[in-house]
């Protein structure tokens, strides 16, 4: 597969989506919370608590939807500044119980219009990475589809974070870097090529700690060893000093492109 | 030989095809147009009311060494990591000559450059992106002497001042340039968490990743006048609403109005601004 063909596939409407992946995990110990407390609710953004095997578990996802109507009301997965500031809003609730965090990463990017302008969308994207740089609770974060820049980021500020075999993640979509670097956006599988946004290419360059193999909706196999594998990484972190994990969390961000 | 012509006085300014000697001279350095209200100002004018135009009070972009002399008392910068150079990491499609290119045309290394310096007589950190490298776009190397700033104004208990300027993240160094914006971000917190203050002065443009990164984590958000300052550029967001924006949209007024920036300062009073608010929070007092 090309690295065009990954993000065809990462972008493809029939692939699971952040609640699928919740229910087949959580079942149905998810309870959905709502709200920044600020603004509104963003349902770009979904959000709630739940027990994965038996560790309590704080769970958000960017959702794209799975059918039109959903996508529409989802907004296509593209979050406004709400969004981000309920996620942190249930990221500082979830260190407050010292429950660990789990966030499915799939978004084309944080949505771009003149609300999410006027709403602060730069400091959103910015006070999240601030505060979950910080966060006294372990954070795990798993690509299921794109991972559009900033906005995917925002929600990417984990002690670990996996992919997906056919996720990718971007610091820009191949078809914006295409037409600045090209003028020209239908070049955008040569773009793709350039910028290293598959599975593998992140592995390689240190960005990502796991590839996983994707499962399909019934596939209940996969899924049991995807549930053991985050609480055996929960289990892990939840042993190690708040204060201790978030140095450590800094360490793993602050070794990427670092000079001497 | 006439005599006449042969003593006649050589004017230096008097260009040698130009028959019409009535007409002076001036060279075109001596002069510059504001691009906003279109008037002809003298270089020197300019210069002395720090880049901002007498008429209209537009403020001309600044580069990095120009903004880190407007505010440090004279002598007093001492440059940290100035060697640090980029490299292609990820073998970027022309990234070689756009950075060869860029060295040449800013006479810098990077898009920053970070030290201390005094205000006033306080000893502070500096931080002062630069639009003439690659319009201010954020690499590893950029993230990498910010964060490297900021660790040391914690180490050191100091202020830091950041002048932003940026068309935000480096797409030619992939996504680890996406990266710089949660470590630069976790550098503020640590400054942030050890009690110590942090002003952002954004200047014309600030955008992208910066933006949704240190750009919005001040304790103190400056803005220069008329600014443009935003998470997605306009011609983005037209382009994907297909809706005119309002007026004035996304400039700092807009965004003081917003509630996203403290003041936005004169670039004249901006040394004597921030010299105040470095006393407001006690440092210079030893």
């Amino acid at each position: 597969m090309s690295a065009y063909d990954k993000v065809t596939a990462a972008r493809s409407t029939k692939k699971l989506t952040s609640v699928d992946y919740i229910n087949a995990l959580f079942g149905e110990s998810f309870i959905e919370l709502h709200g920044d407390r600020c603004y509104g609710d963003d349902k770009a953004v979904v959000a709630g608590v739940g027990m994965l095997n038996n560790i309590p578990v704080t769970v958000i996802g960017l959702e794209k939807g799975r059918n039109t109507f959903e996508r529409m009301e989802r907004n296509f997965g593209a979050a406004h500044p709400e969004g981000y500031r309920k996620a942190l809003r249930l990221m500082k609730q979830a260190e407050k119980f010292h429950r660990p965090i789990l966030t499915f990463v799939d978004t084309s990017g944080a949505f771009c219009g003149i609300g999410a302008e006027e709403r602060g969308q730069g400091h959103s994207i910015a006070t999240n990475l601030m505060e979950m740089m910080a966060l006294k609770t372990p954070i795990l974060s798993v690509f299921i589809g794109e991972g559009g820049s900033g906005g995917a980021i925002a929600l990417a500020v984990a002690d670990e974070v996996w992919m997906m075999e056919n996720a990718v993640y971007s610091v820009i979509s191949p078809e914006g870097c295409a037409s600045i670097l090209w003028k020209d956006s239908s070049k955008a599988p040569d773009a793709a090529e350039c910028l290293k946004l598959t599975a593998k290419d992140l592995f390689d360059l240190g960005v990502i700690e796991r590839i996983l193999r994707e499962p399909t909706a019934d596939d209940h196999k996969m899924f049991e060893s995807l549930k053991l594998l985050i609480c055996r990484t929960f289990e892990k972190n939840l042993a190690i000093p708040g204060d201790e994990l978030a140095r450590i969390r800094y360490n793993r961000f602050r070794k990427i492109g670092k000079q001497d | 030989m006439d005599l006449f012509t042969f003593i006649k006085p050589k004017n230096e300014l008097e260009n040698s095809d130009d028959t019409d000697t009535k007409k002076p001279y001036v060279p075109d350095e001596m002069w510059e147009k504001c691009p906003e209200c279109g008037t002809l100002l003298l270089t020197t004018d300019i210069e002395e009311n720090l880049r901002v135009c007498s008429k209209c009070n537009h403020h001309f972009r600044l580069n990095a060494r120009q903004r880190v002399d407007m505010i440090a008392d004279k002598d007093t910068f001492v440059e940290m990591d100035k060697d640090f150079e980029s490299a292609n990491i990820i073998d970027f499609p022309f990234y070689d000559e756009k950075l060869e290119k860029s060295k040449k045309q800013s006479n810098e290394k990077e898009s920053v450059i970070c030290g201390t310096c005094k205000l006033g007589g306080i000893e502070t950190v500096i931080v002062s992106m630069n639009s003439e490298f690659m319009m201010g776009s954020m690499g590893t190397v950029t993230g990498d002497k910010i964060t490297r700033a900021f660790e040391y104004a914690t180490e050191q208990r100091l202020p830091i001042i950041v002048f932003t300027v940026s068309g935000g993240a480096r797409m030619q160094e992939g996504i680890l340039s996406l990266m710089q914006m949660a470590k630069t971000s976790g550098a503020v917190k640590m400054h942030s968490d050890a009690g110590l203050l942090y002003i952002t002065v954004l200047t014309d443009p600030t955008t992208g990743g910066v933006t949704a990164s240190f750009a919005m984590e001040g304790d103190i958000i400056l803005a220069e006048p008329k600014a443009l300052i935003a998470f997605a550029g306009p011609r983005v967001i037209e382009q994907t609403i297909r809706q005119k924006l309002p007026k004035d949209f996304q400039t700092a007024e807009f965004l003081k109005q917003k509630g996203f920036v403290d003041k936005v300062v004169d670039r004249r009073y901006l040394k004597e601004t921030l010299k105040h608010l470095l006393k407001i929070h006690n440092y210079g007092e030893d």
